[in-house]
């Protein structure tokens, strides 16, 4: 199949900074694909102009073919696409089933409305989306008492709550203890290829991603200087050079996350 | 949980709310009078109409009280809020038995009590407010009036000014209901006598906060031979110190509405001004008379000079105990009845109230100040009869609401 | 030219005492970020200190030496008040500790009365300073130009604490991030201790300076409080130069004001504030506020559950309750609890906006005077029927909200309660100067219900229906799907946006909806009472509302109608007594200190802890 998501030329600068430089990509249907580059390489600049929180100052975003470029979050989020964010943010008075039926009541227009209670809705829909991401015996949990592994996971159940068909993740394992993180892109690489969802996600732990994604890009002080299968990014001589002593990290076996 | 919380702090107030209930009256129990004030907002103003009140109490109640009952005052605080002095109106007449109401100062409480007396039927004197609307735009036949009113004690002045001749008139009062009143009130008197003068400049700074340099350089700089001053309080000695000090007062008459009254002019000390004509009173001087005999009670009695809020009091008292008698029950139909031409005996002298306006015929000192003995009095004074300077019947019968 | 110059040198003067104040108040909020709304009572003690030292200490080495000393004095009385009440509450919700300032405000108020009196004080005059010197022709008194030497020479110092010494260095690193101190290692407590008392000295010593200009007065506190507030938030809270910047601005403008526009008194300073404001959200020199800084901190709130059958069975016997009221009840109780539930609906409104939207609204009041006002300008002046002046007086006031929130939701945290303020103080003054149509501040008077309506009882039954009702209705809405919405945007705006929750949208209708609540209570109040004056709109009464939700509870549901009635309660039980301000006061920090949850959280902890109540998920 062919790109869900696409940018060409996606360039912002701050000033005389350049952030992100001329990026162009394609994120294709059922993708787990991996942005990854050093502290600063543009990484984040480059994922809040997809999410639209940031205008880009030259360039498009396309989703499934339509431009979205310069929308703002909640449009692009009413396109179909879901994001988890780096440091996880969540309605901390509310139980855990409640956090995804705020995103469900959002996705069916119900936000406006005085008259029903908002526990009722769509709790089975909200149990099932819990379900999903092995959540469902906490549903009824404050959500200010999770642990912070359950967080990230609820998390995930909010952003799949609209059925999107491109998800965002920025850094979804970071803060996590090792074991978790490899439990948690396990499961989302499940929810991928079950619900036929494409993923972009950035990452500083390699094991997670070389791992995990189908697919590599490299971002270098706002540049892509690479592109490609796991394989390819390990043997990418630039890709060394950016990553000073990056050999430890690209170890010979594609496998480390098992390790 | 929560709400049974809520539903029981509300029951305690409710249940308390009934216990001062069930008092049957007895020929020795007191006849009660409700009284309003601002004892907390206006401290220096109400206490000592309070003491006022309360040395009248004791003659009254010495010489055997009212209709055979000894008279009680029950004195409570409003906080200054329309709003509040409304419920404890209420309250005063519902729970605690009181026969009629009275006090305030603000003029804004005295128009809340007054508009609801009239639609409750409760008997409403109010003894200091002085906002004209209180017996003409808003009268209603159960609210009366005791002190002259701003109207009253403009005029007096204007008639004063109406004599010199200054042309250029500039005039600074506090931004509010009151200050306005006394401005325009003013401004038709002297125009009425004098229709060649002329208003240059009009000041009007916030109330209590006045910008006293800013006020006196702006009415500097219009030049006016004569300036008429409605300011009180804080912003009046703020107002007469700048003023001296930048000699906006050099060669000048000004006026002063209340500018003369203890309560004004004392917290001045020796920095009160010189050759202002104002309305007050002139305490020091009241040796003989029914004016004089009211001045050495009050001052035996508290060891202080009486303001005039203290004389107000006093008459307040005198004026009910005449209604009462008159009326020869608590009834409030009959007291009401018997305040339309009541006649009172009074320090100032006798007055009457009006059935025409319920405003009775209290009059006010005029003056010229001066300083002596390290404070500010007044000089010259004549008392002038509240009568004389009250709109005509017919004039009043278009400015009442019908009844 | 020269009455130009005259006016500038007016301004600079006024600005003096006004910098002084502000920029302690600025200090202490960028610092510990209490709003503290007690400033004003620590110049009128510096005014009152002075005056009593100046009596006793002659000459010009008293008349000096007084100052400094009313404002040492002042700066102990603020070390006192910080270690007594606020330090145990900093851990409370934030802005919890300006409940704490107001009670300081009422004891001070009535102590400053028993030591005093009642009578205005004037203001000894600088020894040596009295008369004038005439400037290019104009006089301007000699204890102006003093002023105009001595403030430059506080600001540098002051500059110069700041920039270059060690103190100076940390005032300045707790001001961009109090964690970092306490990382640095230094007692941050004393430094708060410490901070708050050179502010308090800083108010002691304007209120000290201003006495040869003015005096020392009861209602001095006040007065002064709005214009503090107006200065610091113009010039950026936490910032100094703006402060002094700001206060020159307001002072020279109001100069000008009183020559040009001598009517502008009352507002000129609050349409500054909107406009800088409108091009500078965050004053002058401020610093844009972190997001949530203002918001939830402290323990999160829980979450809330419709009642169980139970409490809804508990809720129907206490209105059962309150409905056989006329049985058994006094006449007086019945309009008692009129007021009391007027007063709840009024609180439940603020609530909702505070607790479930997390939008501190300082300017409540004006949708509930505004509400009076509109039920009675419709009265008064089309000669309304009743019915249809209180159907209409929630849509105007509920209006009203939606174009206020409007323009103030741009802003957050403490800059958005100032501007709510600022516009509640525009529609006071609007009413209180426009007297043909509004009746000034002699109000609308004979603003009665209609003649089914108009007995007492029957008023009351109809207050019940709709105060309760009202109330409901707020509660059922926190639990409707627009209420949670309302709450997804105060917990975290970035999640609702990035979920396709039109946040703003949310708030904006939230701040109507407040609104119209509130004006419900304004015209079941108007009806009440028969009048309604400009004081419905004031500050004050929207702190009434406040303090209430505040000390009921802001993070449970009933916090404001529990605190509303309770405290309406105790009030009624306190005025009788002469000091009841004072024991008033007293009660305040007291709750603020003993149940930092709010009455209702605090109960609800105990109650869990006792094992009355079951602890939900900790």
């Amino acid at each position: 199949m062919g790109a869900v998501l696409e940018t060409s030329g996606l360039t912002r600068n701050f000033g005389a900074i350049m952030a992100v430089d001329d990026v162009s990509f394609e994120l294709r249907s059922g993708e787990l694909l991996a942005l990854i580059g050093p502290n600063g390489a543009g990484k984040s600049t480059c994922f809040n102009m997809l999410m639209g929180q940031l205008k880009p100052t030259k360039g498009r975003v396309k989703l499934g073919g339509e431009d979205i470029t310069g929308l703002s979050p909640r449009q692009v989020w009413r396109k179909g696409v879901g994001r988890t964010f780096q440091i996880t943010s969540t309605y901390s008075s509310m139980t855990v089933v409640e956090n995804v039926q705020m995103s469900l009541l959002s996705h069916h227009g119900e936000i406006l409305r005085f008259l029903p209670y908002a526990t009722r809705q769509y709790r089975e829909e909200a149990l099932s989306l819990l379900a999903l991401v092995n959540m469902a015996d906490q549903a009824d949990r404050h959500c200010a008492v999770l642990a912070y592994g359950d967080l990230k996971r609820m998390e995930l159940a909010i952003a799949l709550a609209h059925d999107p068909k491109v998800l965002l993740m920025d850094e979804p394992t970071a803060g996590m203890a090792p074991k978790e993180r490899v439990a948690l892109m396990k499961l989302t690489a499940d929810i991928v290829r079950r619900k036929g969802v494409s993923v972009l996600f950035t990452e500083h732990d390699m094991d997670v991603v070389f791992a995990h994604s189908h697919r590599i890009m490299v971002l270098n002080r706002g540049a892509l200087i690479a592109e490609g299968t796991a394989e390819d990014i390990r043997n990418n001589t630039t890709v060394r050079e950016v990553y000073l002593g990056g050999g430890t990290i690209f170890a010979d076996q594609g496998g480390a996350a098992h390790a | 949980m929560k709400r049974k919380t809520f539903l029981k702090s509300l029951l305690g107030v409710g249940i308390l709310a009934t216990l001062p209930l069930a008092k049957v009256a007895h020929a020795e129990d007191p006849i009660i009078i409700g009284e309003i004030n601002h004892y907390k907002r206006l401290a220096a103003f109400a206490e000592p109409y309070k003491k006022g009140i309360e040395l009248r109490l004791k003659e009254v109640n010495a010489a055997g009280g009212v209709l055979g009952r000894p008279l009680e005052f029950v004195f409570r605080d409003d906080q200054g809020k329309p709003g509040e002095a409304v419920k404890i109106a209420e309250e005063l007449m519902t729970s605690e038995g009181a026969v009629m109401l009275t006090g305030t100062i603000l003029s804004n409480v005295g128009l809340a009590i007054s508009s609801y007396a009239g639609e409750k039927g409760y008997v409403y004197l109010a003894s200091e407010p002085l906002a004209d609307a209180l017996v003409w735009s808003a009268g209603n036949p159960y609210t009366f009036r005791l002190r002259a009113s701003t109207h009253m004690q403009a005029s007096m002045l204007a008639e004063a000014a109406a004599k010199t001749d200054a042309v250029k008139y500039a005039t600074i009062a506090p931004n509010y209901a009151y200050g306005k009143d006394a401005v325009a009130a003013f401004k038709a008197a002297l125009t009425k006598l004098r229709p060649d003068v002329e208003f240059v400049t009009e000041q009007w700074p916030a109330l209590f906060k006045i910008d006293a340099g800013a006020e006196v350089q702006a009415l500097e700089r219009a030049k006016p031979d004569a300036i008429y001053n409605v300011t009180f309080g804080p912003d009046l000695a703020k107002f007469v110190r700048e003023g001296t000090d930048r000699g906006l007062f050099d060669g000048r008459n000004v006026y002063g509405l209340l500018s003369g009254e203890p309560e004004y002019i004392d917290p001045l000390g020796d920095e009160a001004p010189e050759g202002w004509t104002v309305t007050g009173y002139p305490w020091y001087d009241l040796e003989t008379g029914a004016e004089g005999e009211f001045v050495t009670a009050y001052q035996a009695e508290y060891s202080d000079h009486p303001r005039i809020g203290s004389l107000v009091g006093y008459m307040t008292v005198q004026s009910i105990v005449a209604a009462l008698e008159r009326a020869g029950s608590t009834e409030t139909e009959a007291i009401r009845a018997a305040f339309e031409d009541l006649q009172v005996a009074t320090p100032m002298g006798d007055i009457t109230y009006r059935s025409i306006d319920n405003q009775s015929t209290a009059g006010a000192y005029v003056g010229t100040t001066t300083v002596s003995d390290g404070r500010g009095m007044m000089v010259d004074w004549v008392y002038k009869d509240g009568a004389d300077y009250l709109p005509s019947d017919e004039e009043v019968r278009a400015l009442r609401p019908a009844e | 030219m020269e009455f130009f110059v005259a006016q500038i040198l007016t301004g600079l003067a006024n600005a003096s005492s006004l910098f002084l104040v502000a920029c302690g108040l600025s200090l202490i909020f960028g610092v510990t970020r209490i709003v503290n709304f007690a400033h004003g009572s620590l110049y009128m003690i510096g005014a009152y200190t002075g005056y009593s030292l100046m009596q006793v200490l002659p000459g010009a080495v008293g008349f000096w030496g007084a100052i400094v000393v009313a404002g040492l004095v002042v700066g102990l009385v603020g070390l006192l008040i910080e270690i007594l009440v606020l330090r145990p509450v900093y851990r409370a919700p934030e802005l919890f500790q300006l409940v704490a300032t107001f009670g300081v405000i009422l004891v001070i108020q009535d102590l400053a009365l028993m030591i005093w009196g009642p009578e205005d004080l004037l203001g000894p005059r600088a020894p040596g300073l009295r008369g004038v010197v005439r400037i290019m022709g104009e006089p301007i008194p000699k204890y102006d130009i003093a002023l105009l030497i001595i403030t430059p020479f506080v600001a540098v110092a002051l500059w110069y604490l700041i920039t270059k010494t060690r103190l100076g260095v940390l005032v300045r690193a707790a001001t961009q991030d109090r964690e970092m101190v306490g990382a640095l290692g230094v007692n941050q407590s004393w430094l708060f201790t410490g901070v708050f008392a050179l502010g308090s000295a800083l108010a002691g010593l304007g209120g000290a300076l201003q006495l040869p200009k003015g005096g020392a007065d009861l209602l001095m506190d006040f007065n002064i409080l709005a214009p503090v507030f107006v200065v610091v938030v113009i010039g950026g809270m936490g910032s100094l130069p703006g402060a002094y910047l700001a206060a020159i601005i307001i002072s020279v403008l109001n100069v000008f004001g009183v020559s040009y526009l001598p009517q502008s008194t009352l507002v000129l300073m609050f349409v500054v504030m909107i406009v800088v404001l409108m091009i500078r959200p965050y004053g002058l020199f401020g610093r844009e506020e972190v997001a949530g800084e203002h918001g939830q901190v402290g323990e999160p709130e829980r979450p809330i559950k419709p009642a169980s059958n139970t409490v809804r069975m508990v809720v129907a016997a206490g209105l059962l309750v309150l409905a056989l009221l006329p049985l058994y009840g006094s006449h007086f109780s019945l309009v008692l609890i009129t007021d009391v539930l007027i007063f709840c609906l009024f609180a439940a409104s603020l609530h909702f906006l505070l607790g479930t939207g997390g939008l501190v609204s300082f300017g409540h009041a004006a949708y509930y005077g505004g509400g009076a006002y509109v039920a009675a300008l419709l009265v008064t002046h089309v000669d309304s029927q009743m019915e249809l002046a209180f159907l209409l007086a929630p849509f105007g006031a509920g209006l009203a909200a939606l174009s206020i929130g409007w323009v103030c939701l741009r802003l957050t945290g403490v800059y958005f309660a100032m501007l709510t303020l600022a516009f509640a103080q525009l529609i006071w003054s609007l009413v209180f100067q426009w007297g043909d149509f509004t009746g000034g501040d002699d109000g609308l008077v004979n603003i009665w219900p209609a003649q089914w309506l108009k007995d007492t009882t029957v008023y009351f039954y109809f207050t019940l229906v709709i105060a309760t009702s009202g109330i409901l209705i707020l509660r059922h809405v926190a639990h409707s799907p627009f209420g949670y919405a309302l709450r997804a945007a105060r917990d975290s705006e970035r999640q609702a946006e990035a979920t396709g929750i039109d946040t703003r949208k949310v708030r904006l209708l939230a701040f109507g909806f407040a609104g119209f609540m509130g004006g419900l209570a304004g015209a079941l109040f108007v009806f009440s009472k028969g009048s309604v004056f400009p004081n419905e709109l004031e500050i004050a009464r929207s702190f009434d509302a406040l303090i209430v939700v505040f000390l009921g509870g802001v993070k449970t549901l009933a916090g404001g109608v529990v605190g509303a009635g309770f405290f309406k309660g105790i009030e009624e039980l306190l005025i009788r007594f002469e000091y009841w301000r004072l024991l008033m006061g007293l009660l305040i920090i007291f709750v603020v200190i003993a149940a930092p949850d709010g009455v209702v959280g605090s109960l609800r902890k105990g109650m869990e802890r006792v094992g009355l109540r079951r602890v939900e998920d900790q």
